[in-house]
Protein backbone atom coordinates (compact mmCIF):
# COMPACT_ATOMS: atom_id res chain seq x y z
CA UNK A 1 0.00 0.00 0.00
CA UNK A 2 1.10 3.25 -1.15
CA UNK A 3 0.07 6.33 1.09
CA UNK A 4 0.44 10.15 0.25
CA UNK A 5 -0.16 12.52 3.75
CA UNK A 6 -0.18 15.98 3.12
CA UNK A 7 2.32 16.48 -0.27
CA UNK A 8 2.39 20.10 -0.77
CA UNK A 9 4.91 22.03 -3.29
CA UNK A 10 4.87 25.48 -4.46
CA UNK A 11 7.02 26.63 -7.22
CA UNK A 12 7.80 30.33 -7.48
CA UNK A 13 4.89 31.60 -4.94
CA UNK A 14 2.42 29.25 -7.28
CA UNK A 15 0.78 26.68 -5.56
CA UNK A 16 1.55 23.02 -7.58
CA UNK A 17 0.44 21.19 -5.10
CA UNK A 18 -2.07 21.63 -2.07
CA UNK A 19 -2.36 18.88 1.03
CA UNK A 20 -2.89 15.83 -1.63
CA UNK A 21 -4.02 12.89 0.53
CA UNK A 22 -4.16 9.38 -1.06
CA UNK A 23 -3.69 6.16 -0.70
CA UNK A 24 -3.44 3.65 -3.51
CA UNK A 25 -4.32 -0.13 -2.43
CA UNK A 26 -2.14 -3.17 -3.94
CA UNK A 27 -3.65 -4.64 -7.19
CA UNK A 28 -5.45 -1.98 -8.12
CA UNK A 29 -5.40 0.21 -11.24
CA UNK A 30 -5.53 4.45 -10.65
CA UNK A 31 -5.95 6.83 -12.88
CA UNK A 32 -4.90 10.55 -12.15
CA UNK A 33 -6.68 12.68 -14.58
CA UNK A 34 -7.05 16.51 -14.51
CA UNK A 35 -6.38 19.55 -16.67
CA UNK A 36 -3.18 20.59 -17.81
CA UNK A 37 -0.98 22.54 -15.18
CA UNK A 38 -3.30 20.40 -12.10
CA UNK A 39 -0.19 18.85 -10.77
CA UNK A 40 -0.65 15.15 -11.93
CA UNK A 41 2.90 14.51 -13.55
CA UNK A 42 4.60 16.53 -10.44
CA UNK A 43 2.51 13.81 -8.10
CA UNK A 44 4.03 11.35 -9.77
CA UNK A 45 7.13 12.30 -9.78
CA UNK A 46 6.82 12.95 -5.92
CA UNK A 47 5.76 9.35 -5.77
CA UNK A 48 9.34 8.44 -7.63
CA UNK A 49 11.63 10.79 -5.96
CA UNK A 50 12.27 12.51 -8.96
CA UNK A 51 10.55 16.00 -7.49
CA UNK A 52 11.21 16.34 -3.21
CA UNK A 53 7.89 17.87 -2.13
CA UNK A 54 8.13 21.23 0.57
CA UNK A 55 6.39 18.66 3.01
CA UNK A 56 4.05 16.00 3.76
CA UNK A 57 5.24 12.47 3.73
CA UNK A 58 5.18 8.98 1.35
CA UNK A 59 4.63 5.56 2.68
CA UNK A 60 5.09 2.73 1.17
CA UNK A 61 3.61 -0.67 3.11
CA UNK A 62 4.33 1.32 6.54
CA UNK A 63 7.40 2.56 5.80
CA UNK A 64 8.67 6.14 5.30
CA UNK A 65 10.35 6.64 1.98
CA UNK A 66 9.41 10.58 1.78
CA UNK A 67 13.46 11.09 1.96
CA UNK A 68 14.54 7.82 -0.43
CA UNK A 69 16.59 8.28 -3.49
CA UNK A 70 15.48 7.75 -6.64
CA UNK A 71 17.24 4.50 -6.62
CA UNK A 72 16.31 3.26 -3.31
CA UNK A 73 12.76 3.79 -4.24
CA UNK A 74 13.18 1.80 -8.11
CA UNK A 75 14.82 -1.13 -5.23
CA UNK A 76 11.81 -0.83 -3.66
CA UNK A 77 9.59 -1.87 -6.04
CA UNK A 78 8.57 1.70 -7.55
CA UNK A 79 8.42 2.10 -11.14
CA UNK A 80 8.10 4.90 -13.91
CA UNK A 81 7.42 5.13 -17.52
CA UNK A 82 8.26 9.23 -18.44
CA UNK A 83 5.78 11.31 -20.80
CA UNK A 84 8.69 12.44 -22.84
CA UNK A 85 11.33 8.98 -23.42
CA UNK A 86 14.87 9.21 -22.43
CA UNK A 87 16.87 8.57 -25.29
CA UNK A 88 20.66 7.45 -25.20
CA UNK A 89 23.07 7.22 -27.61
CA UNK A 90 25.22 4.24 -27.60
CA UNK A 91 23.07 2.52 -25.40
CA UNK A 92 20.49 -0.06 -27.32
CA UNK A 93 16.80 -1.63 -26.28
CA UNK A 94 18.39 -4.51 -25.06
CA UNK A 95 20.86 -2.62 -23.28
CA UNK A 96 18.02 -0.48 -21.61
CA UNK A 97 15.50 -4.24 -20.81
CA UNK A 98 18.61 -5.81 -19.40
CA UNK A 99 19.44 -2.66 -16.81
CA UNK A 100 15.33 -2.64 -16.36
CA UNK A 101 15.59 -6.31 -15.34
CA UNK A 102 17.95 -6.15 -13.13
CA UNK A 103 19.82 -9.12 -14.46
CA UNK A 104 21.72 -10.45 -17.18
CA UNK A 105 18.48 -11.69 -19.74
CA UNK A 106 19.14 -13.70 -22.58
CA UNK A 107 18.29 -12.09 -25.93
CA UNK A 108 14.91 -14.07 -25.80
CA UNK A 109 13.85 -13.08 -22.52
CA UNK A 110 14.54 -9.49 -23.88
CA UNK A 111 12.52 -9.65 -27.32
CA UNK A 112 9.25 -11.49 -24.95
CA UNK A 113 9.18 -8.38 -22.67
CA UNK A 114 9.34 -5.97 -26.08
CA UNK A 115 6.86 -8.45 -27.35
CA UNK A 116 4.64 -7.51 -24.65
CA UNK A 117 4.15 -3.56 -25.86
CA UNK A 118 3.71 -4.83 -29.55
CA UNK A 119 6.88 -4.57 -31.42
CA UNK A 120 8.73 -6.57 -33.42
CA UNK A 121 11.48 -7.67 -31.03
CA UNK A 122 13.95 -9.01 -33.94
CA UNK A 123 13.49 -5.41 -35.77
CA UNK A 124 14.00 -3.09 -32.33
CA UNK A 125 15.90 -5.17 -29.85
CA UNK A 126 19.83 -4.40 -30.94
CA UNK A 127 18.52 -0.79 -32.03
CA UNK A 128 20.51 2.26 -30.70
CA UNK A 129 17.08 4.46 -28.12
CA UNK A 130 17.68 7.46 -29.99
CA UNK A 131 15.51 9.53 -32.19
CA UNK A 132 15.77 7.31 -35.39
CA UNK A 133 13.07 5.52 -33.63
CA UNK A 134 9.67 6.92 -33.53
CA UNK A 135 7.57 8.77 -31.10
CA UNK A 136 5.68 5.73 -30.80
CA UNK A 137 8.43 2.90 -30.78
CA UNK A 138 10.06 4.93 -28.21
CA UNK A 139 7.35 5.92 -25.87
CA UNK A 140 6.45 1.60 -26.02
CA UNK A 141 9.85 0.90 -25.37
CA UNK A 142 9.72 2.97 -22.42
CA UNK A 143 6.91 1.33 -21.10
CA UNK A 144 8.38 -2.23 -22.23
CA UNK A 145 11.19 -0.71 -19.47
CA UNK A 146 8.65 -0.64 -16.43
CA UNK A 147 7.05 -3.87 -17.89
CA UNK A 148 10.67 -5.62 -17.58
CA UNK A 149 11.51 -4.00 -14.19
CA UNK A 150 8.22 -5.45 -12.76
CA UNK A 151 7.57 -3.09 -9.83
CA UNK A 152 5.39 -2.91 -7.43
CA UNK A 153 4.04 -0.13 -7.95
CA UNK A 154 3.84 0.70 -11.83
CA UNK A 155 3.33 4.98 -12.50
CA UNK A 156 2.99 5.63 -15.97
CA UNK A 157 2.99 9.40 -17.07
CA UNK A 158 0.48 10.39 -19.76
CA UNK A 159 1.48 7.45 -21.96
CA UNK A 160 -1.04 8.55 -24.96
CA UNK A 161 0.86 11.65 -25.16
CA UNK A 162 3.29 12.14 -28.75
CA UNK A 163 2.32 9.25 -30.12
CA UNK A 164 -0.36 8.26 -33.50
CA UNK A 165 -3.94 6.78 -33.26
CA UNK A 166 -2.63 3.09 -34.27
CA UNK A 167 0.08 3.21 -31.41
CA UNK A 168 -2.40 4.44 -28.81
CA UNK A 169 -4.87 1.40 -29.38
CA UNK A 170 -1.88 -0.64 -29.24
CA UNK A 171 -1.68 1.13 -25.72
CA UNK A 172 -4.64 0.79 -24.62
CA UNK A 173 -4.42 -2.66 -25.14
CA UNK A 174 -1.29 -3.16 -23.14
CA UNK A 175 -3.07 -1.65 -19.98
CA UNK A 176 -6.44 -3.41 -20.43
CA UNK A 177 -4.29 -6.76 -19.98
CA UNK A 178 -2.32 -4.70 -16.79
CA UNK A 179 -5.61 -3.91 -15.38
CA UNK A 180 -6.80 -7.53 -15.73
CA UNK A 181 -3.75 -9.53 -13.84
CA UNK A 182 -4.19 -7.29 -10.87
CA UNK A 183 -0.70 -8.09 -9.69
CA UNK A 184 0.71 -4.67 -8.21
CA UNK A 185 -0.26 -1.05 -8.38
CA UNK A 186 -0.61 0.96 -11.50
CA UNK A 187 -0.84 4.68 -11.68
CA UNK A 188 -1.35 5.94 -14.28
CA UNK A 189 -1.71 9.63 -15.82
CA UNK A 190 -3.92 9.99 -18.39
CA UNK A 191 -6.49 12.27 -20.29
CA UNK A 192 -7.67 9.71 -22.09
CA UNK A 193 -11.41 7.82 -21.74
CA UNK A 194 -10.03 4.96 -23.26
CA UNK A 195 -7.48 4.51 -20.27
CA UNK A 196 -9.66 5.98 -17.74
CA UNK A 197 -12.06 2.89 -18.47
CA UNK A 198 -9.76 0.72 -17.76
CA UNK A 199 -9.42 2.02 -14.08
CA UNK A 200 -10.26 0.53 -10.61
CA UNK A 201 -10.38 4.34 -9.38
CA UNK A 202 -10.21 7.61 -11.16
CA UNK A 203 -8.61 10.51 -8.79
CA UNK A 204 -9.44 13.94 -10.28
CA UNK A 205 -6.69 16.56 -9.57
CA UNK A 206 -7.69 20.55 -10.50
CA UNK A 207 -4.99 23.47 -9.18
CA UNK A 208 -3.25 21.24 -7.08
CA UNK A 209 -5.95 19.90 -5.29
CA UNK A 210 -7.55 16.39 -5.30
CA UNK A 211 -11.34 17.54 -6.81
CA UNK A 212 -12.85 13.76 -6.60
CA UNK A 213 -12.25 10.52 -6.30
CA UNK A 214 -14.45 7.34 -7.21
CA UNK A 215 -14.79 4.40 -9.54
CA UNK A 216 -14.79 4.99 -13.38
CA UNK A 217 -18.41 4.56 -13.82
CA UNK A 218 -19.19 7.75 -11.07
CA UNK A 219 -16.45 9.67 -12.41
CA UNK A 220 -16.60 9.27 -16.26
CA UNK A 221 -19.62 10.70 -16.73
CA UNK A 222 -18.46 13.96 -14.38
CA UNK A 223 -15.21 13.99 -16.33
CA UNK A 224 -16.50 13.53 -19.61
CA UNK A 225 -19.60 16.56 -19.19
CA UNK A 226 -16.79 18.94 -18.38
CA UNK A 227 -16.72 21.72 -21.40
CA UNK A 228 -13.83 21.04 -23.80
CA UNK A 229 -10.80 22.61 -22.88
CA UNK A 230 -12.57 23.77 -19.53
CA UNK A 231 -12.26 22.58 -15.80
CA UNK A 232 -14.53 20.26 -13.92
CA UNK A 233 -16.69 23.20 -12.26
CA UNK B 1 57.17 -11.68 -25.83
CA UNK B 2 56.88 -11.45 -22.22
CA UNK B 3 53.37 -10.53 -20.15
CA UNK B 4 53.61 -6.73 -20.51
CA UNK B 5 53.69 -7.65 -24.12
CA UNK B 6 50.92 -9.79 -24.51
CA UNK B 7 48.73 -7.88 -22.15
CA UNK B 8 48.96 -4.61 -24.26
CA UNK B 9 48.33 -6.83 -27.28
CA UNK B 10 45.28 -7.77 -26.03
CA UNK B 11 44.36 -4.67 -24.80
CA UNK B 12 44.90 -3.17 -28.50
CA UNK B 13 43.68 -6.34 -30.91
CA UNK B 14 41.05 -8.47 -28.94
CA UNK B 15 40.98 -10.53 -32.19
CA UNK B 16 44.64 -10.99 -32.69
CA UNK B 17 46.93 -14.08 -32.31
CA UNK B 18 50.06 -15.67 -33.61
CA UNK B 19 47.96 -17.95 -35.61
CA UNK B 20 46.98 -15.16 -38.02
CA UNK B 21 47.67 -15.46 -41.73
CA UNK B 22 49.49 -12.02 -41.68
CA UNK B 23 50.87 -9.71 -39.35
CA UNK B 24 53.43 -7.10 -38.48
CA UNK B 25 54.43 -6.94 -34.95
CA UNK B 26 56.63 -3.73 -33.58
CA UNK B 27 58.39 -3.33 -30.25
CA UNK B 28 60.28 -0.60 -29.33
CA UNK B 29 60.78 0.86 -32.55
CA UNK B 30 61.66 -2.98 -33.90
CA UNK B 31 60.22 -5.47 -36.05
CA UNK B 32 60.04 -8.29 -33.81
CA UNK B 33 57.36 -10.76 -35.98
CA UNK B 34 56.17 -11.04 -39.15
CA UNK B 35 53.74 -13.34 -41.29
CA UNK B 36 52.74 -12.46 -45.00
CA UNK B 37 50.32 -15.17 -47.44
CA UNK B 38 50.52 -15.46 -51.12
CA UNK B 39 47.92 -12.77 -50.75
CA UNK B 40 49.04 -10.05 -48.55
CA UNK B 41 52.64 -9.18 -48.55
CA UNK B 42 54.60 -6.92 -46.46
CA UNK B 43 58.28 -5.33 -47.15
CA UNK B 44 60.42 -3.17 -44.77
CA UNK B 45 61.26 0.19 -46.09
CA UNK B 46 64.45 0.98 -46.43
CA UNK B 47 64.28 4.63 -46.58
CA UNK B 48 62.90 4.95 -43.07
CA UNK B 49 61.27 3.26 -40.53
CA UNK B 50 58.50 1.14 -41.39
CA UNK B 51 56.38 -1.02 -43.83
CA UNK B 52 54.80 -1.35 -47.26
CA UNK B 53 51.60 -3.62 -47.18
CA UNK B 54 50.83 -4.66 -50.91
CA UNK B 55 47.46 -6.41 -51.13
CA UNK B 56 47.04 -8.14 -54.36
CA UNK B 57 44.39 -7.22 -56.41
CA UNK B 58 40.62 -9.48 -55.73
CA UNK B 59 42.22 -10.41 -52.63
CA UNK B 60 38.76 -11.48 -50.81
CA UNK B 61 38.21 -11.35 -46.67
CA UNK B 62 41.80 -10.24 -46.37
CA UNK B 63 42.99 -9.67 -42.62
CA UNK B 64 46.10 -7.76 -41.32
CA UNK B 65 47.37 -6.59 -37.57
CA UNK B 66 50.27 -4.35 -37.13
CA UNK B 67 49.89 -3.97 -33.59
CA UNK B 68 53.01 -1.62 -32.13
CA UNK B 69 53.71 -1.86 -28.36
CA UNK B 70 55.71 0.05 -26.56
CA UNK B 71 57.61 -0.72 -23.40
CA UNK B 72 60.88 1.04 -23.53
CA UNK B 73 60.41 4.53 -21.64
CA UNK B 74 61.83 7.55 -23.47
CA UNK B 75 61.43 6.08 -26.52
CA UNK B 76 59.75 8.34 -29.42
CA UNK B 77 59.07 5.46 -32.22
CA UNK B 78 57.79 7.29 -35.26
CA UNK B 79 56.70 4.87 -38.39
CA UNK B 80 55.86 4.92 -41.76
CA UNK B 81 52.84 2.72 -42.87
CA UNK B 82 51.81 2.13 -46.18
CA UNK B 83 48.80 0.32 -47.21
CA UNK B 84 48.52 -0.37 -50.99
CA UNK B 85 45.22 -2.04 -51.69
CA UNK B 86 44.87 -3.44 -55.02
CA UNK B 87 41.45 -3.10 -57.68
CA UNK B 88 38.48 -4.36 -55.95
CA UNK B 89 40.58 -6.38 -52.68
CA UNK B 90 37.81 -6.54 -49.67
CA UNK B 91 41.16 -6.10 -46.40
CA UNK B 92 40.15 -5.64 -42.37
CA UNK B 93 43.31 -3.85 -41.10
CA UNK B 94 43.71 -3.98 -37.30
CA UNK B 95 46.25 -1.31 -36.20
CA UNK B 96 46.95 0.23 -32.61
CA UNK B 97 49.82 0.89 -30.25
CA UNK B 98 49.67 -0.10 -26.58
CA UNK B 99 52.11 1.80 -24.34
CA UNK B 100 52.99 0.93 -20.87
CA UNK B 101 55.57 3.10 -19.18
CA UNK B 102 56.50 2.51 -15.70
CA UNK B 103 59.07 5.62 -15.59
CA UNK B 104 59.59 8.98 -15.46
CA UNK B 105 60.43 9.84 -19.27
CA UNK B 106 57.95 10.50 -21.93
CA UNK B 107 56.94 7.45 -24.41
CA UNK B 108 55.73 8.59 -27.57
CA UNK B 109 54.13 6.60 -30.62
CA UNK B 110 54.09 8.59 -33.49
CA UNK B 111 52.13 6.66 -36.76
CA UNK B 112 51.82 7.87 -39.74
CA UNK B 113 49.57 5.57 -42.43
CA UNK B 114 49.17 5.80 -45.98
CA UNK B 115 45.90 4.41 -47.50
CA UNK B 116 46.18 4.49 -50.96
CA UNK B 117 43.10 2.53 -52.67
CA UNK B 118 42.54 1.21 -55.89
CA UNK B 119 39.21 1.21 -58.15
CA UNK B 120 36.53 -0.78 -56.36
CA UNK B 121 39.07 -1.93 -53.30
CA UNK B 122 37.04 -1.99 -49.76
CA UNK B 123 39.06 -1.59 -46.57
CA UNK B 124 38.01 -1.66 -42.32
CA UNK B 125 40.39 0.07 -40.79
CA UNK B 126 40.49 -0.69 -36.99
CA UNK B 127 43.03 1.10 -34.75
CA UNK B 128 42.92 1.05 -30.96
CA UNK B 129 45.33 3.14 -28.77
CA UNK B 130 45.91 2.21 -24.88
CA UNK B 131 48.04 3.26 -22.09
CA UNK B 132 49.21 1.74 -18.81
CA UNK B 133 51.86 1.92 -16.29
CA UNK B 134 52.47 3.77 -13.07
CA UNK B 135 55.72 6.22 -13.58
CA UNK B 136 55.40 9.86 -14.26
CA UNK B 137 56.16 9.37 -17.66
CA UNK B 138 53.56 10.37 -19.87
CA UNK B 139 51.87 8.20 -22.86
CA UNK B 140 51.88 9.79 -26.15
CA UNK B 141 50.31 8.67 -28.77
CA UNK B 142 49.97 10.70 -32.02
CA UNK B 143 48.36 8.91 -35.28
CA UNK B 144 48.72 10.69 -38.88
CA UNK B 145 46.11 8.98 -41.57
CA UNK B 146 45.90 9.82 -45.04
CA UNK B 147 43.84 8.35 -47.15
CA UNK B 148 44.02 8.60 -51.24
CA UNK B 149 40.80 6.87 -52.87
CA UNK B 150 40.22 6.14 -56.28
CA UNK B 151 37.17 5.41 -57.95
CA UNK B 152 34.12 2.92 -56.62
CA UNK B 153 36.65 2.46 -53.38
CA UNK B 154 35.39 2.76 -49.76
CA UNK B 155 36.52 2.79 -46.21
CA UNK B 156 35.67 2.23 -42.75
CA UNK B 157 37.80 3.80 -40.61
CA UNK B 158 36.86 2.94 -36.64
CA UNK B 159 39.53 4.59 -33.55
CA UNK B 160 39.46 4.50 -30.51
CA UNK B 161 41.29 5.85 -27.26
CA UNK B 162 39.86 4.57 -24.31
CA UNK B 163 42.30 4.77 -21.65
CA UNK B 164 45.29 5.62 -20.63
CA UNK B 165 46.61 8.20 -23.11
CA UNK B 166 48.21 11.33 -21.50
CA UNK B 167 48.30 13.79 -24.71
CA UNK B 168 47.37 13.08 -28.43
CA UNK B 169 47.22 14.94 -31.45
CA UNK B 170 45.35 12.98 -34.34
CA UNK B 171 45.41 13.91 -38.10
CA UNK B 172 43.38 12.12 -40.78
CA UNK B 173 43.55 13.61 -44.27
CA UNK B 174 41.46 12.20 -47.14
CA UNK B 175 41.00 12.81 -50.93
CA UNK B 176 38.44 11.54 -52.12
CA UNK B 177 37.02 10.02 -55.58
CA UNK B 178 34.75 9.34 -57.85
CA UNK B 179 31.66 7.39 -56.09
CA UNK B 180 33.98 6.98 -52.99
CA UNK B 181 32.36 6.40 -49.81
CA UNK B 182 34.56 7.06 -46.74
CA UNK B 183 32.83 6.26 -42.81
CA UNK B 184 35.30 7.69 -40.02
CA UNK B 185 34.08 6.73 -36.25
CA UNK B 186 36.26 7.83 -33.29
CA UNK B 187 35.94 7.32 -29.86
CA UNK B 188 38.17 9.41 -27.24
CA UNK B 189 37.89 9.51 -23.45
CA UNK B 190 40.41 11.89 -21.62
CA UNK B 191 40.74 11.70 -17.85
CA UNK B 192 43.01 13.30 -15.76
CA UNK B 193 44.88 16.74 -17.08
CA UNK B 194 45.39 14.74 -20.67
CA UNK B 195 44.74 16.45 -23.66
CA UNK B 196 42.98 15.33 -27.48
CA UNK B 197 43.45 17.33 -30.47
CA UNK B 198 41.77 15.76 -33.39
CA UNK B 199 42.00 17.30 -37.28
CA UNK B 200 39.92 15.98 -40.26
CA UNK B 201 40.72 17.43 -43.44
CA UNK B 202 38.60 15.54 -46.16
CA UNK B 203 38.55 17.06 -50.03
CA UNK B 204 35.79 15.48 -51.42
CA UNK B 205 36.52 15.74 -55.55
CA UNK B 206 34.95 13.20 -56.93
CA UNK B 207 31.20 13.13 -58.34
CA UNK B 208 29.25 11.28 -55.73
CA UNK B 209 32.15 10.71 -53.26
CA UNK B 210 30.66 10.71 -49.45
CA UNK B 211 31.90 11.29 -46.36
CA UNK B 212 30.43 10.66 -42.78
CA UNK B 213 32.18 11.41 -39.62
CA UNK B 214 31.05 10.53 -36.25
CA UNK B 215 33.20 11.39 -33.35
CA UNK B 216 32.30 10.88 -29.59
CA UNK B 217 34.67 11.87 -26.92
CA UNK B 218 34.37 12.01 -23.04
CA UNK B 219 36.50 14.78 -21.05
CA UNK B 220 37.08 13.89 -17.75
CA UNK B 221 39.28 15.30 -14.66
CA UNK B 222 41.01 18.29 -16.02
CA UNK B 223 41.36 17.09 -19.29
CA UNK B 224 40.90 19.35 -22.95
CA UNK B 225 39.92 18.34 -25.99
CA UNK B 226 40.02 19.71 -29.63
CA UNK B 227 37.92 18.41 -32.79
CA UNK B 228 38.79 20.42 -35.89
CA UNK B 229 36.89 19.43 -39.25
CA UNK B 230 37.51 20.68 -42.28
CA UNK B 231 35.47 19.26 -45.04
CA UNK B 232 35.64 20.73 -48.75
CA UNK B 233 33.22 19.79 -51.31
CA UNK B 234 34.96 19.94 -54.76
CA UNK B 235 31.52 18.79 -56.69
CA UNK B 236 28.55 16.61 -56.46
CA UNK B 237 28.56 15.20 -53.18
CA UNK B 238 27.60 14.52 -49.49
CA UNK B 239 29.37 14.97 -46.20
CA UNK B 240 28.43 14.61 -42.91
CA UNK B 241 29.93 15.64 -39.87
CA UNK B 242 28.89 14.57 -36.44
CA UNK B 243 30.77 16.00 -33.20
CA UNK B 244 29.43 14.70 -29.92
CA UNK B 245 30.83 15.31 -27.03
CA UNK B 246 30.13 14.80 -22.92
CA UNK B 247 32.17 16.98 -20.59
CA UNK B 248 32.50 15.77 -16.85
CA UNK B 249 33.88 17.38 -14.00
CA UNK B 250 36.18 20.46 -15.20
CA UNK B 251 37.07 18.63 -18.27
CA UNK B 252 37.09 21.13 -21.69
CA UNK B 253 35.74 20.48 -25.33
CA UNK B 254 36.35 22.88 -28.50
CA UNK B 255 34.81 22.07 -31.51
CA UNK B 256 36.01 23.95 -34.60
CA UNK B 257 33.72 22.69 -37.93
CA UNK B 258 34.75 24.08 -41.43
CA UNK B 259 32.57 22.93 -43.87
CA UNK B 260 33.28 24.57 -47.79
CA UNK B 261 31.03 23.75 -50.41
CA UNK B 262 32.62 24.97 -53.71
CA UNK B 263 29.93 23.26 -55.80
CA UNK B 264 26.06 24.19 -56.31
CA UNK B 265 25.46 20.29 -55.70
CA UNK B 266 27.59 19.85 -52.50
CA UNK B 267 25.65 18.63 -49.53
CA UNK B 268 27.88 19.00 -46.35
CA UNK B 269 26.01 18.99 -43.21
CA UNK B 270 28.05 19.77 -39.27
CA UNK B 271 26.60 19.12 -36.54
CA UNK B 272 28.15 19.40 -33.12
CA UNK B 273 26.85 19.05 -29.42
CA UNK B 274 29.10 19.52 -26.07
CA UNK B 275 27.16 19.08 -23.11
CA UNK B 276 27.13 17.20 -20.02
CA UNK B 277 25.49 13.74 -19.07
CA UNK B 278 21.42 14.85 -19.49
CA UNK B 279 19.82 14.61 -16.04
CA UNK B 280 16.63 12.90 -17.58
CA UNK B 281 19.62 9.95 -19.04
CA UNK B 282 20.09 9.60 -15.09
CA UNK B 283 17.05 9.90 -14.07
CA UNK B 284 15.83 7.37 -16.20
CA UNK B 285 18.38 5.29 -14.91
CA UNK B 286 18.51 5.65 -11.29
CA UNK B 287 14.21 4.78 -12.13
CA UNK B 288 15.37 1.66 -13.61
CA UNK B 289 17.30 0.79 -9.79
CA UNK B 290 21.22 2.19 -11.01
CA UNK B 291 22.39 4.82 -8.30
CA UNK B 292 24.01 7.75 -10.43
CA UNK B 293 27.67 6.77 -10.75
CA UNK B 294 26.50 3.70 -12.14
CA UNK B 295 23.91 5.37 -14.59
CA UNK B 296 26.98 7.63 -15.47
CA UNK B 297 29.39 4.52 -16.02
CA UNK B 298 26.70 3.11 -18.19
CA UNK B 299 25.91 6.23 -20.29
CA UNK B 300 29.39 7.09 -20.81
CA UNK B 301 30.41 3.34 -21.83
CA UNK B 302 27.07 3.24 -24.11
CA UNK B 303 28.56 6.71 -25.49
CA UNK B 304 31.88 5.54 -26.85
CA UNK B 305 30.86 2.04 -27.52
Amino acid sequence: MLELKNISLKKDNKIILNNINLTFDDNKFYCITGPNGSGKSTLAKIIMGLITPDSGSILYNNRDITNLSVTKRAKLGIGFAFQTPVTFKGLTVYDILKIATGKEVLKKEACDILSKVGLCANEYIDRELNNSLSGGELKRIEIASVIGKNPNISIFDEPESGIDLWSFKYLTEIFKELGMKKRGTTIVISHQERILSIADAIILLEGGQIKEIGTKDTMLKNILSCPKGGTHE
Amino acid sequence: MNNIDKELLSEISDTFNEEAEVYNIRKNGQSIKRQVNSYIDIITKTDKSGIDIYVKENTLFGIVHIPVIITQSGLTDVVYNDFHIGKNANVIIFAGCGIHNDKHKDSEHDGIHRFYLEEGAKVKYVEKHYGEGIGSGKKILNPTTEIYMKAGSSMTMDSTQIKGVDNTTRITKAELGTSTTLEISEKILTTGSGTAKTEFVVDLNGENASVHVTSRSVAEGTSYQEFISNITGNTKCYAHIECDAIIKDEGKVKAIPEIYAKNIDANLIHEAAIGKIAGEQLNKLMTLGLNESEAEEVIIKGFLK
